[in-house]
């Protein structure tokens, strides 16, 4: 190396720009087909009804009372399912991390995963009928007298929704209990923390960050809401949920400008949840939940 | 300073023992603290010394024995219910609390009233010298501060006995150095048993009242610094503290503890008898005491020479091809041939085959 070389010219390279960069491109150019282009072309057609002004379909959408009544019956599945499915996924996590035979217990927790929801959907019908199974166990043991309603109403939905969402929480879940050193909770126990308090001074702070980021994802899975909503639930009634109704708007009226006005709204509701969840998520730590140098 | 050690006489291990699935990690292992005892537990890797800890902690149940604080049996207890303070070797620092908080986090499980945590807090912080960062979170720190704050973190409660599971090993060597004075001064301080894990025979030699020498999970020595330096018990001991040449060979005299041992060399090897037990011997010198003398009984060729300022050490091979390792104060060629010879009194003879 000579001390006087002059100047290297800067490259692409010294950008962090190189021929690997371009990898990207197959990925980008997928997104902007498959996401970006029918979401912009559904934005403009929003805005272009067949009759009123250009505000004319979100204007429809807020005067009928059947139609804005759609936001509230899907926040009334998702939001209670979501926090339901957290809240049974950390105590679940809290057991297994230790668990040896871990592997086995979380393949039976994805299946319902691979199933899809339709399956599960078609399974809950026979199962929860009034002639499945669990009312007739429930008769047999004399616990009730008559078969109990579990679908074509919202607990149907409720339950579908518990047991396809729930996998998901608790995988995700798990991964941020396991991430957490073990040598912190020691820590905490020579220091004299019951395992109570273990929990909620130690594990509890160090994953709210992740589960406000699980909450997110699953309250965003929850609330588009379709299959079983259809199938289990009543559509025309108390699980008229947002997405049955873009659908009929869609495919029932074939106005598809006030379909796409009504998947914004569903989509102005998402992103104000996951706005509002994290933004409280940046008061908490968010660093890593290691316990020193490492 | 009002942060002292709450009392106890002793702490009596009695044939602790634990074992993973049928590996014996440690084999009754006894041995009693007294208060305010420096203890270190020193061996090589996979010897059981942080079982051993872990099993002081409460973080591990024994398999067998038993742990006794005076006439109080410990060894059922949780971890919570012990009340001892612990010094892990990554810090285990509370990554989303700041330093106060993960000092004073044990008085406030303890249920200790603000007022007084406050008061302590900034004590134990002062005894560390950190007061000035008690405001950060510990990924702020370095490595010797967060070290600081885990020091803090244990000694806050008052515990009658501090753990330290190798608490050096994650430094750089000046920081090390300078952590060892801290923690001696501290100890001083509080004057709290300690119990101190490490692997550097150094760290527990400047530091300890007491060295208690763990190898597959058993004791093989206990003893002062002193005691262990100059006078290991067993031949493995003896490896361990520093005596890198060990040569076998056939006790030709022995008059009390005098002893003469042919090692195959021009003449005999004279030494101490520590632990002999027929004429099948191994003789064990220190590097640094194994010279270049004109009537030495070792004739050998001097294969590697290295300065390390203070004087040279090299490495020379003997007959049969035995490694000796030796210290010189003017260098010496590789190949040259060499007469090395060390004082009677600073070697070592102990039994061949026994452990290691």
């Amino acid at each position: 190396m000579s001390a006087s070389s002059r100047p290297r010219q800067r490259t692409l390279a010294d950008r962090g720009i190189d021929g690997v960069t371009l990898l990207v491109l197959p990925a980008a150019l997928f997104v902007v087909l498959l996401f970006v282009y029918p979401f912009v072309y559904g934005l403009l057609l929003s805005f272009a009804p067949k009759e009123g002004g250009w505000l004319g379909n979100y204007a429809k959408f807020f005067s009928d009372p059947y139609m804005y009544g759609t936001i509230w019956l899907t926040l009334r599945l998702a939001l209670p399912v979501t926090l339901l499915n957290i809240a049974l996924s950390v105590p679940v996590a809290m057991q297994v991390r230790h668990m040896r035979r871990q592997r086995l217990l979380t393949t039976i927790l994805v299946l319902p995963i691979t199933l899809g929801t339709v399956l599960v959907a078609e399974g809950l019908l026979n199962y929860l009928g009034p002639q499945g199974w669990l009312n007739r166990l429930l008769i047999l043991f004399g616990l009730i007298d008559r078969p109990i309603r579990l679908v074509h109403n919202y607990w149907g939905v409720f339950i579908s929704l518990v047991i396809t969402g729930f996998p998901f929480t608790f995988l995700l879940t798990l991964s941020m209990i396991s991430g957490i050193d073990p040598a912190l909770e020691q820590a905490a126990a020579t220091l004299g923390a019951r395992a109570r308090q273990r929990f909620f001074n130690i594990v509890l702070p160090l994953i709210v960050p992740g589960l406000a980021v699980t909450f997110c994802l699953a309250f965003v899975d929850a609330f588009s809401v379709f299959p079983s909503a259809v199938m289990l639930g009543a559509p025309a009634g108390e699980t008229r949920v947002i997405s049955f109704a873009a659908a009929q708007a869609a495919f029932e009226q074939y106005d598809y400008s006030y379909a796409s006005a009504i998947a914004m709204i569903m989509a102005v509701v998402q992103f104000g949840f996951v706005g509002l969840v994290l933004t409280a998520r940046g008061l908490f730590y968010n660093g890593p939940a290691g316990g020193g140098k490492g | 300073m009002a942060i002292a050690s709450a009392g106890f006489r002793e702490l009596r291990l009695d044939a602790m023992s634990r074992n993973f699935g049928a590996h014996n990690a440690l084999k009754a292992i006894s041995l009693t603290v007294q208060r305010g005892e420096f203890i270190a537990l020193l061996g090589p890797s996979g010897c059981g010394k942080s079982t051993a800890l872990n099993c002081l902690a409460g973080l591990l149940s024994l398999s067998d024995g038993a742990i006794w604080l005076d006439e109080k049996r410990i060894d059922t207890l949780k971890p919570e219910e012990r009340g001892f303070g612990m010094v892990f070797q990554n810090y285990a620092l509370f990554p989303h609390m700041n330093v106060r908080r993960n000092v004073g986090f044990g008085l406030q499980m303890g249920g200790v009233p603000r007022a007084e945590i406050e008061r302590r807090v900034d004590e134990a912080l002062n005894v560390v010298r950190l007061t000035s960062q008690e405001a950060k979170l510990p990924g702020q720190l370095s490595g010797g501060q967060q070290q600081r704050v885990a020091i803090a973190r244990a000694i806050a409660v008052e515990p009658p006995l501090v753990l330290m599971d190798e608490p050096l090993s994650n430094l750089d060597a000046k920081l090390r150095l300078e952590m060892r004075a801290e923690i001696r001064r501290i100890h001083r301080l509080l004057g709290s048993a300690t119990i101190y894990v490490t692997h550097d025979q150094d760290e527990a030699l400047s530091l300890a009242d007491r060295i208690v020498v763990l190898r597959d999970g058993e004791v093989r020595q206990v003893g002062t610094p002193q005691d262990l330096y100059r006078r290991p018990l067993h031949a493995d001991v003896a490896e361990f503290m520093g005596f890198r040449n060990a040569l076998p060979g056939r006790l030709v005299r022995r008059e009390g503890d005098e002893v003469e041992v042919d090692c195959g060399f021009a003449g005999p090897i004279r030494g101490q008898a520590v632990d002999v037990e027929g004429e099948r011997v191994v003789v064990a010198i220190r590097p640094a005491d194994l010279v270049p003398l004109a009537d030495g009984p070792i004739g050998a060729e001097v294969t590697g020479l290295e300065y390390r300022g203070e004087a040279y050490f090299g490495t020379a091979s003997g007959p049969g091809g035995v490694e000796l390792y030796f210290r010189t104060d003017t260098p010496l060629d590789v190949g040259a041939s060499v007469r090395l010879g060390a004082p009677a009194e600073r070697t070592l003879v102990y039994a061949a085959g026994g452990v290691g």
